[in-house]
């Protein structure tokens, strides 16, 4: 399975990471995408396109390694080679840091179809980490995707702005504006989940959230400590020590790359009949 | 307590079901009025508007309600008319 990719020609596709509501999980998606996806052998870059707000960066834990960014390559201030900053942990993962201090209409279009047309010749995964919002960032973050990770927790608000997201992938995007051109293949991501809540019927299910966005299921990451523990010491979550959500994150990038993995909700631990009977204080 | 507890389980408000609901109903309204299609509705409600005046003397726009749902398989168009209580004997 990993050496399969790495003989051909680089697969080059664009996957966008998007939410439109902010704080849902994007960067952490990102960062565990990528990484899990160059774990399995894929060349894969990850890209920051939250200009002004970086924090990519710090997910991945290379804060302290970035010269040249995203933008100072749009610019042609640098070259791409040179903003590229190789994982320390795995040979076949990149980062393209954002810009800290530029305004985001330094992003141009043209720059970014030129950046990920050079990436493509490169990378078999080009990883968007789109900021949050539908501004002009997250415009450029999608508009050249071949595919979309809608980040969704099974809440009100970000199941809103995610059908509204879902909407501008499906008309504002190259794919949606080149005639006969197949559509962005936009899935649901659902995380924060809380199998408890869900079962006390305090918290949507993953049924409720997927009829009414009416687009394919990613995978469901569970509400887990692990998340925070990874970010404080800028490791992606799947390559931290095993927890629920990174067996989660594991089986959505297997699906990302086309292999079927049974849905299975993480995290899940049905009380037995002695907690029941003494309650869950434990 | 907790014997008996999965036996008089108090019923929690089941909340997500609230929210289900609510996000359907705002979705259904947000995704029509979202498309351009959707830009000829006030033209279509001031035309009939004027073609009801020329026989019912109806008060104002805001007797004239007009709602477009959108669906998958099809979309339907709701006009809703209010008539004052009293009609004015017609002219003819």
């Amino acid at each position: 399975m990993t050496s399969e990719a790495k003989k051909d020609a680089p697969l080059g596709r664009v996957i966008v990471i998007t939410s439109g509501k902010g704080g849902v999980g994007k960067t952490t998606s990102s960062a565990a995408i990528s990484a899990g996806l160059a774990k399995q052998g894929f060349k894969t870059v990850v890209i920051d396109f939250d200009v002004g707000l970086r924090n990519l960066d710090m997910i991945m834990g290379c804060e302290r390694r970035v010269v040249f960014d995203f933008i100072n390559v749009i610019q042609g201030d640098a070259k791409l080679k040179q903003a590229l900053i190789k994982d320390k942990r795995l040979e076949t993962l990149f980062i393209l840091p954002t810009s800290q201090t530029r305004d985001k209409d330094a992003l141009t279009k043209e720059g970014v179809e030129q950046i990920l047309n050079e990436l493509k010749a490169e990378f078999d995964y080009i990883v968007c980490d789109s900021p949050a919002g539908i501004e002009r960032g997250a415009q450029m973050a999608m508009y050249y995707a071949d595919e979309a990770v809608v980040v969704t927790n099974p809440e009100v608000s970000s199941v809103r702005d995610s059908d509204r997201v879902l909407g501008l992938l499906s008309s504002q995007t190259k794919r949606a504006e080149t005639d006969g051109a197949e559509p962005i293949k936009a899935q649901v991501l659902l995380t924060r989940y809380d199998q408890a809540r869900v079962d006390s019927g305090e918290m949507m299910t993953v049924e409720d959230v997927l009829e009414i966005l009416a687009v394919p299921l990613l995978g469901v990451i569970p509400e887990s400590k692990a998340i925070l523990k990874a970010s404080n010491v800028g490791t992606p979550v799947v390559l931290d020590e095993p927890s629920a959500a990174s067996r989660a994150y594991e089986d959505a990038i297997s699906r990302l790359t086309g292999t079927q993995v049974e849905m299975r909700i993480q995290g899940e631990r049905r009380p037995g009949l002695f907690q029941r009977l003494f309650g869950r204080a434990t | 307590m907790n014997l008996f507890s999965f036996v008089r389980k108090p019923r929690p408000a089941q909340s997500a079901q609230t929210a289900k609901d609510r996000l359907q109903i705002l979705l259904a309204h947000e995704r029509s009025s979202g498309t351009a299609e959707a830009d000829y509705l006030p033209m279509l409600q001031r035309d009939i508007i004027a073609a009801i005046r020329k026989h019912v003397p109806i008060i104002g726009d805001k007797d004239v309600d007009v709602r477009m749902e959108r669906g998958d398989q099809m979309s339907s168009l709701e006009i809703n008319i209010d008539l004052p209580a009293s009609l004015p004997p017609k002219k003819g």
